[in-house]
């Protein structure tokens, strides 16, 4: 055995080259899975640590404005155990370095600090009992800028401008992800969090002595069902907009479907790192133990049982798997590292750090092995079929037949070099298979990696591109009746203004219900309007003129289909129950959305046309080049009375971009790079183990007067081929891929991803095959140009 | 370039001078080679005889480009080898040697007529791969495959391998080493033949002495050093060597 032990001590320095490609691949399998798997545990838990620390509530509620005793009968529902009321409103903060205004939803803080949803502390201090004007930021908005105890900042507070002192930073169970309704990304420099005394709020609003927010924590075994639906009764007469769980509360709405995002993606693509590392691995082995076939003869000639042999091989499989999952587990640890550092910055939670999950990495590791096992017991059963006097007899030339270049008229133009490939693919179509699959399946991990980028990309260059035509949206401060759209028309630059009602609304079907904003656009010009509904294929599709118009997937929720009723409550003004027919419905990529036309929006709620944002098409602001335009126009919309607040859509595409970019591109980023390792190993390990096999004649050839570049050409030819039949191939799996990652990693109420794969990705995954190709010939080729002929001819094989 | 068969006995076509070769094997050194003066003229068939570790396979090598001396000097036709690039030696073995092994080294993806087409497609006026496979006999087996072919054929392979290029020199190493009496007759047969029907100038290496009677000269070689030469004034044919 110790002579053994040798044996593979010395065929480990040989192989160390091909050994070190093994362990890679096999590393990318280990490293993907535990750092994808790793960060979304740490998520996972750094929000159970922080909600529970916080005492993030289990049920919300909004309403207009309610006394404070109603406080007491909300807190004698059964199931409720703390009860807490609040003062919230929004102002906008004309920060002096920002064209556009700042908006900020403001919380007041009860006299002896919240008894749900406590803050964390960042720095400063809590604001001072009666003082008026210090407050805390949400952390994000004060790193976004600059700011800290000490600032202040400009604030339009119940329509009174005031300097607000800024006394600390802090971090709301609440807030973790800041939207503001109606956006698309996360924006934490156009939306902040101010919190300050409760009395303060209350004073700057008028509603002393009451509260319009309400957040309750329930008793263990409460049925949240219940308790939602006596809120909803007792606020009802108070302008209740609708009470909801943790469920619909935004910041973690939007932090479960981000969670749900990873999750999913950490329980799909790892696996299929792994499962094409493990297939690497067994095809890899085999080859390996094959071109020792003599050498397994010869020590079964010796009287080597079967078993030695075997665990011989194992030992030398143990070995690059332990290899490959050493360094899968750094690298894992490491890109995990990196990973949570950037959602450090997005996922605003106290302590957010990386963890090694164990039973991740024990699995990891265990597949691995067991694909090594195979794999080596597999190749090694049909060895030991061998008689061992093989060993002792010259090599018997391998059998070859004619085949498809050899049909009259095909022949003559095969010249024998390039015969030697074909016939070699001929006798061994399964190898050559195997190696393409390979290559294949790391090209659809490439193209894979890029998908999250295009999907992205599509949504903002192609289809918000069709579905907005407007360059400036203007929310409004209380809806506006139409005639208000000819003071936009003035401004500077403008060509068209339009309006649009947004009407607060839950819609029901029996016991589904969702709380979404009915939409029209007034005036109605349907196709023409700037802003459109659109299909997921980019096609125009107009409201019917009677009912709803609704995504898809709210009509799959309800259960809903185009003829039935949907009930429709509405959430402000004289809040009537309303039924409508659902007349047709939209596939969407974005959220859960209900249209209508204005005429029939407005006549149901019996008002006349209203709007509650303005869009505007502005002369040259598209081009964004004009910036002195775009500065003037940004300061007289501050000044208007009946502004909020506006975003110009080139900037919120921009920022979602950036978030984009920055979430999915560093997961893009990550999957590529193991990918090409994946690329690159199988590549190179393909040529390593044709150039073995082929050496022999590869060194006849040469002595025979073949230059160092024609019997390359042989070699490379070989890898030319598996690589262009991998190429069709790697499309046809990336495809399948996407199209099951995209059905499970876009949550399906946020976004839906559509199944794209660009050209240029396509492009790009087969440029890193061929690069790992072409990287991998030139190793070939330096080894073909120290191939040492006389060693060659003379050892049999 | 490829030249016609030169019968004129007595023009030298490979000389070696001095030649001496050390291999590194492990700690020690293996002097192969200790001072070798060998001409081989054109047209001539010279068998060298020695035994195992004698230095002859190595002396083979550097006569064909396939290795270099330590010091000392081979020229072809008054070409020095010993300083030639690799590229150089690519292309002199591929316009003037042909090799045989005593493997034969066939190429066993491609036929026999292939095997052949392999080496006529490299040079500018080779023969035709069918005419060469009849001069080894083989032409009625020209589309076989080496699996399909005994040892003796897939050694007259080999052979034609190296004659359809018209070589200047045949450097044939143990050619009937794998290969049973009855078929290396044969195949040395096929050898004698083509040095004297195209003038090919032949150097055969064996081990097996009785070899050396079909030869013009034979060079005895010893411990990488040249013990012996015989000149013989009457070569016997092929066929009547017995071992």
């Amino acid at each position: 055995m110790k002579a053994l032990d040798q044996k593979l001590a010395r065929d480990l320095r040989t192989l160390g080259g091909q050994i070190l490609t093994i362990a890679l691949v096999v590393a990318s399998g280990v490293a993907s899975f535990t750092t994808v798997r790793g960060a979304y545990g740490s998520l996972a838990r750094a929000r159970a640590d922080f909600y529970s620390a916080q005492r993030f509530p289990d049920v919300f509620a909004r309403c207009e404005r309610a006394p404070r005793s109603v406080l007491e009968r909300l807190e004698q529902v059964p199931g409720v155990a703390v009860i807490e009321g609040r003062v919230t409103e929004q102002a906008s903060l004309p920060l002096p370095w920002m064209t556009e205004p700042a908006s900020a939803h403001v919380v007041g803080l009860p006299p002896g600090g919240p008894r749900l949803s406590s803050l964390h502390l960042r720095s400063g201090r809590p604001p001072r009992p009666n003082d008026d004007d210090e407050v805390l930021l949400s952390d994000a908005f004060a790193d976004e800028h600059d700011l800290a105890p000490g600032s202040t900042v400009p604030a339009i507070l119940g329509g009174v401008f005031r300097e607000l002192r800024v006394v600390g930073v802090a971090l709301s169970p609440e807030h973790v992800l800041v939207v503001a309704a109606g956006d698309i990304a996360v924006d934490n420099r156009r939306r902040g969090i101010v919190f300050m005394n409760e009395d303060a709020v209350a004073a700057a609003t008028g509603r002393e002595g009451a509260f319009d927010d309400v957040v309750a924590q329930l008793s263990a075994g409460a049925s949240e069902e219940a308790v939602l639906a006596a809120f909803d009764r007792i606020l009802e007469p108070y302008g209740g907009y609708g009470a909801h769980g943790r469920d619909r509360q935004l910041s973690n709405f939007i932090l479960s479907g981000e969670l749900a995002q990873l999750e999913n993606m950490a329980t799909q693509i790892p696996p299929l790192f792994l499962l094409v590392a493990a297939f690497l691995l067994h095809v890899v082995l085999t080859r390996l133990v094959q071109l020792q076939r003599s050498q397994v003869a010869a020590l079964k000639a010796l009287g080597y049982d079967d078993l030695s042999i075997g665990l011989h091989y194992l030992k030398l499989a143990s070995v690059i798997v332990a290899l490959g999952a050493a360094l899968g587990l750094a690298l894992g640890q490491w890109f995990g590292g990196g990973l949570i550092d950037l959602y450090r910055d997005y996922f605003r939670f106290p302590t957010l750090e990386a963890r090694v999950d164990v039973a991740t990495a024990v699995a990891a590791v265990a597949v691995s092995a067991i694909a090594a096992t195979v794999g080596t017991f597999t190749s090694v059963r049909s060895i030991l079929r061998l008689a061992p006097a093989e060993a002792m007899r010259p090599p018997a030339p391998a059998r070859y037949r004619r085949g498809l270049t050899d049909l009259p008229g095909v022949r003559r133009f095969v010249p024998p070099a390039l015969q030697m490939t074909l016939r070699e693919v001929q006798r061994r179509p399964v190898r050559l298979l195997l190696s393409s699959l390979g290559i294949a399946a790391s090209l659809a991990l490439l193209v894979l990696g890029q998908f999250f980028g295009d999907a992205m990309a599509w949504l903002t260059d192609t289809y918000m591109e069709r579905q907005q035509r407007w360059d400036v949206q203007v929310t409004l401060r209380e809806p506006r009746d139409v005639g208000g759209l000819a003071t936009f028309r003035q401004l500077p630059g403008v060509t068209r203004a339009e309006g649009m009602r947004q009407v607060p609304a839950r819609v029901r079907v029996g016991p589904r219900e969702r709380e979404v904003a009915l939409q029209a656009m007034v005036p109605d010009r349907g196709a023409e309007g700037l802003q459109r509904v659109v299909d997921s294929e980019g096609n125009v599709v107009e409201p019917p003129v009677d009912g709803l118009l609704m995504t898809s997937k709210l009509a799959e929720i309800l259960g809903a289909q185009p003829g039935d009723g949907i009930t429709v409550e509405v959430l402000e003004g004289s809040r009537e129950t309303l039924t409508l027919p659902l007349t047709a419905t939209v596939e969407e990529p974005f959220g859960l959305q209900v249209y209508m036309r204005s005429g029939a929006l407005h006549a149901a709620l019996r008002q006349e046309p209203m709007v509650t944002s303005v869009l505007l098409q502005v002369d040259g602001l598209a081009a964004s080049s004009d910036a002195e335009a775009a500065r003037d126009l940004d300061q007289r919309l501050a000044r208007m009375r009946d502004v909020l607040g506006f975003v110009h859509r080139a900037r919120m595409i921009q920022e979602f971009r950036a978030q984009s970019a920055k979430n999915i591109g560093v997961f893009s980023l990550v999957l590529t790079l193991f990918a090409a390792t994946i690329a690159i190993g199988v590549v190179d390990n393909n040529a390593r183990v044709s150039l073995s096999m082929r050496r022999r004649d590869l060194a006849s050839l040469r002595v025979l007067g073949f230059s160092r570049a024609e019997i390359s050409e042989i070699l490379l030819s070989e890898i030319a081929l598996q690589v262009l039949l991998a190429l069709p191939l790697g499309l046809v799996f990336g495809n399948a891929m996407v199209t099951s990652m995209a059905a499970g990693v876009a949550d399906p109420e946020v976004y839906r991803l559509p199944v794209i794969v660009t050209a240029q990705s396509y492009a790009f995954a087969a440029g890193v095959a061929l690069a790992a190709a072409a990287f991998s010939a030139l190793l070939v080729r330096r080894k073909l140009d120290r191939l040492d002929l006389i060693a060659v001819l003379k050892t049999r094989e | 370039m490829v030249e016609g068969p030169d019968k004129q006995l007595g023009e030298a076509v490979l000389e070696a001078r001095d030649l001496t070769k050390v291999y590194r094997m492990g700690e020690v050194d293996v002097h192969a080679l200790r001072g070798v003066d060998l001409t081989l003229r054109a047209g001539e068939l010279m068998v060298l005889l020695g035994a195992s570790g004698s230095g002859k396979s190595t002396l083979l090598n550097i006569l064909g480009g396939l290795d270099s001396p330590s010091s000392g000097t081979v020229a072809y036709r008054g070409a020095d080898l010993t300083h030639a690039t690799g590229a150089q030696l690519t292309r002199y073995r591929r316009e003037h040697v042909g090799f045989i092994f005593q493997f034969y080294n066939l190429i066993p993806s491609l036929t026999a007529r292939e095997n052949v087409a392999l080496v006529t497609d490299l040079v500018s006026t080779p023969m035709a791969p069918e005419e060469a496979l009849e001069v080894v006999g083989l032409g009625p087996r020209m589309d076989h495959f080496p699996s399909q072919l005994s040892g003796g054929e897939q050694q007259r392979v080999a052979i034609a391998r190296a004659i359809a290029k018209r070589p200047d020199v045949m450097l044939c190493d143990e050619p009937t080493g794998a290969l049973d009496y009855r078929t290396g007759v044969l195949v040395l047969d096929v050898l004698a033949r083509i040095n004297q029907d195209l003038g090919t100038t032949t150097a055969i290496i064996t081990h097996n002495a009785p070899v050396g009677a079909m030869a013009e000269r034979v060079v005895t070689l010893a411990d990488g050093a040249i013990a012996e030469t015989h000149e013989n004034e009457a070569p016997v044919e092929a066929s009547s060597l017995r071992w």
